[in-house]
């Protein structure tokens, strides 16, 4: 990838179906933004129309059964970020998803929490 | 946002704290190789649209004349606690990235900058988009086999910092090397990040 100017092809450059096939086209997702690390959980509500549903959302939908972030997500479901999180609000839109910030979305990790990490990164 | 919605599912009752450390380096730094050191990598990657301007369109329209550009970041995962969770990501330093650091650099606890002595200069972007914002980081001198080991304070000045940054020498393919990376960092940014408010870098 170095030097080439980043052109992709082949396997590297992912599924034949261009990612934002997934998504009718759409590059940017409903309602309020979200960060990558952003706690994402299933409602656990029953679907009332799971036909508007892709097989991606419900694979997202499964992934989301136990809290998790936007981040694990994509790299879980292999699609890119940006796909992701128009499929998560998607979702949220439906109300099968609740997305929430991540307390370090405020401004910069407090000093407890940063004795916390640095316990557990010790103690790794 | 949603909170109500969130904790009255139950699944989500005890909170989930997620944070994220930032990995910089030009190409071939070690970024990949400290990530999979420490940590259980996962592949991630973004395809982002690149707009010329700020087009605002929700149609479809226009679709076909934006192009995509892929990265594949860094994306490794820290289970500290249970409800406590590391995330690293990493991604080139060079400026055609900046529209992912944007984004990562919210509410991040800090960054490493991970630099190579034989190449110095492709840290200098990434030094200066992180003293511009303010975002705490220390400096990891990936020490390569057959490389000259460099004093961190002649790096200091070749890199005109300032004298409270951390540097240090590492060994990106060493996991206690890269923990200590992660250490220093932290330790870094609880010294500087108490009740006071925050200092600005000296320039």
């Amino acid at each position: 990838m170095a030097g080439n100017d980043e052109r992709w092809l082949d396997a590297e450059a992912g599924p034949v179906v261009r990612p934002y096939a997934l998504t009718r086209g759409r590059t940017r997702h409903s309602g309020e933004s979200f960060d990558l690390v952003a706690t994402v959980v299933s409602t656990q509500e029953l679907v009332g129309d799971p036909s508007s549903l892709g097989p991606e959302h419900v694979s997202v939908l499964q992934l989301a059964r136990a809290p998790t972030t936007v981040a694990d997500i994509a790299s879980d479901v292999d699609l890119p970020l940006g796909v992701v999180r128009i499929l998560l609000a998607d979702l949220r839109e439906l109300g099968l998803v609740a997305i929430r910030a991540p307390v370090t979305m405020a401004e910069r990790v407090d000093k407890q929490t940063l004795r916390e990490v640095l316990n557990g990164l010790r103690g790794l | 946002m949603d909170s109500g919605a969130f904790n009255s599912s139950g699944a989500g009752a005890r909170q989930h704290r997620a944070i994220k450390i930032l990995l910089a380096g030009g190409f071939g730094v070690g970024k990949t190789t400290l990530v999979g050191a420490v940590s259980e990598i996962k592949p991630l990657r973004t395809e982002e649209p690149l707009t010329e301007g700020s087009l605002r369109s929700d149609s479809t329209a226009g679709v076909e004349k934006k192009t995509t550009t892929t990265v594949a970041m860094d994306f490794g995962r820290i289970s500290l606690r249970s409800d406590l969770v590391l995330y690293l990501f990493g991604t080139p330093g060079q400026q055609r990235f900046w529209f992912m650091w944007d984004e990562l650099a919210i509410g991040a606890l800090g960054a490493v900058v991970l630099a190579d002595t034989r190449r110095l200069a492709d840290s200098f972007p990434a030094i200066d988009y992180f003293e511009r914002r303010d975002i705490p980081f220390i400096i990891a001198i990936n020490c390569f086999d057959g490389a000259r080991r460099y004093d961190p304070e002649d790096v200091r000045i070749a890199l005109d910092l300032d004298p409270g940054l951390p540097i240090i020498h590492c060994d990106a393919r060493s996991r206690e090397s890269a923990k200590q990376v992660l250490i220093t960092l932290v330790e870094h940014v609880l010294t500087h990040a108490p009740e006071e408010p925050l200092r600005h870098s000296l320039r």
